[in-house]
Parts: C-alpha cells; structure tokens; sequence
C-alpha cells in the first residue's frame, strides 16, 4: 500500500469515557477507493470510532490523516468540509421535514448561507434552489426510482427502507471522499438489506473514488460488499485482511463466540 | 386534469376565510353580554382545530400557496377595515393595538422557540427592555421616534446576546431554568433601579412620526373624532405586516432550513457542516429585537412602564400563545394571541381565573393536540412549491 494511496490514516487513536478505553491506540489505513468492513462484538468500539473520526467525541490520544491533511482534534463541521459524510445507526432523519429538506441538510457546503441573499435577493435564491432540486431528484432517482415522486413528504411517511436510502443519499449529496456507514441494515428484513446494499453499490459505481467503511453486524453483507476487514474487540484491533481471512482467525471466533477453554 | 387544477387554484375560498375572520374579528371586539363572548370564543377554538382537516383548509391552504400576493393585500384591507370600523372607540382599538404588539413580540419567540428550539421563558423582560428604552430615550433625548423604537430593538438584541452565551452552554431544562432566571432578575433589577423609576416606572411620551402627534384625537368634521389610539393601530398593524413577511421569506429559505435542523438534532446539524451556535445567535438575536420593537411600541402607546407590567407571568403568558397557536406558524401564534388577549377583557368573569383557565388549556392542548391549533406545514421554499 503506497503511501500516496492513502486517504485515511489513523495512528494511536485512542477514545476514554472516564476509566473506560472505548477505543485504544488503533491504527487503521483505508487506501483511496477502498470499501473496509469494520466488525466486531456489540461494544468493541466501532460506533466510537465513527463518532470520533467525525469529530463529535474527542480523542485521547493519537492522530488522524485525511487527503493528505491533519485532522486530529477538528470539529464535526470541518471533518464534514474536509469530505468525510456519514450516517446513524439509529436514523437520525429530520422526520418533520421533507425528503428535500433533509437532503439540504447534507447538501450544506454547497448552500448559500448569507442573510441578505436569502432575504431579499429572492429571484437568485429560485434560481439557486431550482438547481439544487434537480441535483437532489437526480439522486434519489438513481438510488430508487420511485424516491423522487416522494421528495416532498415528510421524511416521517417513508418506510424504514426507503429513511435507510434518504439517509444514505443525503450523505453522498455533498459529493464526500469517504462515506461512513453505521450498520445500514439495522431493523431491516433481510430483503430489504440486499436492496440497500444493491442500491449503494450502483451508486459507488457511479461515483468513482469513493471510498467506504461499513460498520455492520451482517455477516452476508460484509462478505459481499467490503474488500478487507478490521475486527475490533474491547476497543482493540484484533485482526485485519480479507473477510475470509478473518472468519478463519481464531481470535475473532473467540471474540465473537466466546473462549473454548 | 387533477394537478393542472391543483396548480391554478382558486382564490375564492381563501378571501372568503380571510372576511370570515374579519367579520369574527368585530362581533367578538362588539359584542358586550358574556354568553355571546363565551360563545364566540368557543366557536373560535373549535373552527381552528377543524380547520385543517376540512377541504376548505386545504382549498384555502392551497390559494395561499400558489397566489400569496393578492390574498396578502386582501388580508391587510380587511384588517384595516375592522380597524377602520371602530375608529371612535378607545376601548377597542386599545385591544387591537395590543394584540397586534404582543403578536409581534410572540412572532419572534416563534423564530426563537419555534423555529431554532432557542426556549425563552423570558420575552416579557424583552418586551420590556423596548419599553425602558423608548421611555428613557424619548424623554430625555430628541431622537427621533422611529430610530427610538430601533433602538428600543437594537438593545433588546443586545441584552440577549449576553444572554445567549450561557444558553450555547446548556439545553433544555437548564437552558429554560436561565431565561427564567433572566426574566426575575429583570423585574427585580427594574424594582430596586431609582434611576428607572423603581416600582413606580417611568412616564412615556407618544409617538411622534413625520410631524405627526399620535397622541392626539384625530378631528373627523364638525361632531366626531376619532380614537388617537386609530394611530397606534394602524402603525401596529404595518409592524406586524412587515414582520410577517420578514418570518415567511425567513422560513422559505436555507435560514429556516438550518434553524429547523438544529432545532430537530444537533448533533446530526454539526455533522452536516452546520454552526449550531451561529444559527441559535441568529434566531435568539432576532426573536428579541422583535420583542423589543413591540415593547417599545407598546410603551409609547400606552405611556407607561412599570415592572408590574414584564413579570414571569407575562413570559408565561408569551410562550402559552406561541404553544398554543402552532409552534413555528405566524398565522396559528396571532389568533392565539386574539384569543388569549382579549378574551380576559371581554369576559369579566374569567378574568381572576385566567392563570387557571390558561393552564388548563395549555395542558389539554398540549395532552390532545400538541402541534397546537394550527400546526407549521411543510415548508414551500417558493409559491406553488412541491404540487407537480
């Protein structure tokens, strides 16, 4: 793995809620255009690491690189800037909204945010916002093509499935480097998963160079999808390589089944 | 053939509700035997809470959509008919000007509360912050009186974004629990202030604008005369229009976006690139000039400020209308307003008991209905938004 293939780069990240290591000195590469599965028990840190890779917790210890740029210790609106986009593992929709509004959300960078243009510069502002409903009917019809005719409902009257596809299009609309995936099939059938995973990876076809981390606890889906894994256990990084590499480890069955002796 | 029709709707049902409000409007300010009040008030209730579920809700809904223009100006001439048909009449003209200012100080809780969560236990004591200002400055200064009411404004957003800090802090209850604090310690730092008149208050002079004295009776031929207070009712009524449209290109905008979504989930704001904190000045700043504006208008109307006037109580009173009205919707907040204001005045009866009777429909309102009795609809960036 050459360096300048890198686009993430974690060294000695380490995440402590008071005595508790919720994540201790991983290190983690992630090569541009890669799709890394990240496994691991309930409670092995991977939400955690998630959470401070976006800046919401911050760090005890060690440093995090993107694209070439330091970004240990930033806050979640410049991690958001600097490419990196995400979603929940419990749907964290504006359920209110519409399914456009909630788009716009993700689409931030690109809005312009100024008083005076969004008060009295009107005829501009339809203009803006022509553009960007286009931009937003255009993913969701690649994604599904029944989303679109849905985009001005509330968020609230869409099926699980079909939040799970807002939610991960309102990720891709800022156009990110590097998409974080919390457990997409959580609360899903195992059809409905299938189709989400089918729909992500047409879209990843259509958006070259993005790259992935899928958190996720089905086995089926990580075996599909990813090209190398990362299992944590207790904050720690226990093992690393091909999925069927890492089924075989005798430590991740012990981790996941518990010890023999 | 349905969504052509849906495009072009037509404008009849939503001038005829707009005259049905304004007819509603002067038999509630007229009408004087308490069973009549009590009657209208019912009546009053019980249309808004069906209102939206009804097809003329959604015909009028639809119009108000697609051509807010026309419908606009016809909402203004009739309310300057009714204004206009109690020309002579103190009392009531009284009452109108009043609701109208406290409708606007409750719109701009409603961009604070309403739109960005900001809660704000305390928008009598901005309210007030207007009012000592215009006091202060129209006695003792020549500004003149428009720059006064701004002023009255500009200091109210000032004193709350001190506010402000300690609330970026906190959330929720602890966030309540500081503009409470707020809202006492005002009163009482008006109390033991010589300087501010103490518990007394402070006399306010009228307004005056363009070399018109708003204060005096305006002669009308030989035998009539009109109420002054026909000045401050007009002048309130153009306020609130201009609020009105400041709130709806504000809601139609990424502005209402980004406060909508920090108001909903911060977290998931943060992580989408947005300035939580920045958002949250911005509502609570403007939800309190706007509270400022109305309080120094309201001083210079009735002219005089006390600190009897901008209790809690009052803040409680505030923050019930913008519940019950709809939280986030401008036209929900006034009738709530009309209703919680006026109802006291007309019906004598309740009025040892309002607290109680208020509380009471607060909590059934907020057990049965809690978007209030016209909940916020979608937002509709543009006219005609979303129905193709």
């Amino acid at each position: 793995m050459s360096e300048t293939a890198t686009l993430l780069r974690c060294e000695g990240l380490s995440v402590r809620f008071g005595g508790l290591t919720a994540l201790n000195r991983l290190d983690l590469r992630l090569r541009d255009g890669e799709i890394l599965g990240l496994i691991g028990p309930n409670g092995s840190g991977k939400t955690t690491f998630f959470n401070a890779l976006t800046g919401l917790y911050r760090a005890a210890g060690g440093r995090t690189w993107f694209a070439g740029a330091e970004i240990t210790g930033l806050r979640p609106q410049a991690i958001y800037d600097a490419g990196i986009a995400r979603t929940f593992q419990r749907s964290r929709l504006c359920l209110p909204l519409s399914v456009f509004d909630n788009l716009m959300i993700g689409n931030h960078r690109r809005l312009s945010l100024g008083l005076w243009f969004n008060l009295c510069r009107r005829s501009r502002f339809a203009q803006e916002l022509q553009r960007h409903v286009e931009r937003a009917r255009a993913l969701l019809a690649a994604f599904h093509p029944r989303l679109p005719e849905r985009m001005f409902e509330p968020a609230g009257a869409l099926g699980m499935i079909d939040r799970r596809r807002v939610e991960v299009c309102r990720a891709l609309i800022s156009e990110p480097r590097l998409l974080l995936l919390d457990e997409p099939s959580a609360g899903m059938t195992h059809d409905e998963t299938r189709e989400l995973m089918d729909d992500i990876l047409a879209a990843r076809e259509r958006l070259p160079g993005l790259s992935i981390i899928l958190i996720e606890h089905e086995m089926g889906v990580i075996e599909r999808v990813s090209e190398r894994c990362v299992v944590l256990n207790f904050g720690e990084k226990i093992c690393e390589g091909p999925f069927a590499a890492v089924v075989a480890d005798p430590q991740v069955q012990e981790a996941y089944l518990g010890s023999s002796s | 053939m349905s969504a052509r029709a849906a495009q072009q709707p037509v404008l009849w049902p939503a001038f005829a509700a707009t005259g049905a409000i304004a007819c509603f409007a002067y038999l509630f300010l007229r009408v004087e035997a308490q069973w009549e009040v009590a009657a209208l008030a019912v009546g009053a209730v019980l249309a808004l809470l069906a209102f939206g579920r009804t097809r003329l809700g959604a015909a009028v809904g639809a119009a108000w959509s697609v051509r807010p223009v026309p419908l606009a100006w016809g909402a203004l001439l009739a309310a300057s008919v009714v204004v206009a048909l109690f020309a002579e009449d103190h009392f009531a003209l009284l009452l109108i000007a009043t609701v109208l200012l406290y409708g606007l100080a409750c719109l701009g809780l409603t961009i604070q509360f309403g739109y960005a969560g900001v809660v704000n236990f305390s928008g009598a004591a901005f309210f007030g912050v207007g009012g000592y200002t215009a006091a202060v400055l129209a006695t003792h200064t020549a500004l003149p009186h428009p720059l006064v009411l701004a002023a009255g404004g500009v200091l109210a957003g000032a004193i709350g974004s001190l506010l402000v800090l300690p609330l970026l802090r906190t959330r929720g209850h602890y966030a309540a629990l500081i503009t409470i604090a707020f809202a006492i310690l005002f009163k009482t730092f008006l109390e033991v202030n010589d300087a501010l008149g103490g518990p007394q208050g402070l006399k306010v002079p009228g307004m005056r604008m363009l070399g018109w004295s708003f204060n005096d009776n305006i002669p009308l031929g030989e035998q009539t005369e009109l109420s002054f207070y026909l000045s401050y009712a007009v002048f309130s009524l153009l306020l609130l229009a201009g609020a009105l449209l400041l709130m709806r290109r504000l809601e139609r905008s990424w502005l209402g976006l980004s406060l909508d979504a920090v108001r909903i989930d911060e977290t998931a704001a943060a992580v989408f690139g947005f300035e939580v904190a920045r958002w949250k000045i911005l509502a609570f700043t403007l939800g309190n000039v706007l509270a400022g504006v109305a309080g120094a208008a309201y001083a210079m109307m009735t002219g005089f400020v006390a600190p009897a006037s901008f209790t809690f109580a009052e803040s409680l009173i505030m923050v019930s209308i913008v519940i019950l009205g709809g939280l986030g919707n401008p036209v929900g907040v006034l009738a709530a307003a009309a209703l919680v204001l006026v109802l006291p005045e007309k019906l004598q009866v309740i009025q040892e008991y309002r607290f109680l009777l208020f509380s009471g429909f607060v909590i059934l309102v907020l057990l049965f209905r809690p978007e209030g009795l016209l909940p916020r609809t979608l937002r509709q960036y543009l006219p005609g938004w979303g129905r193709a």
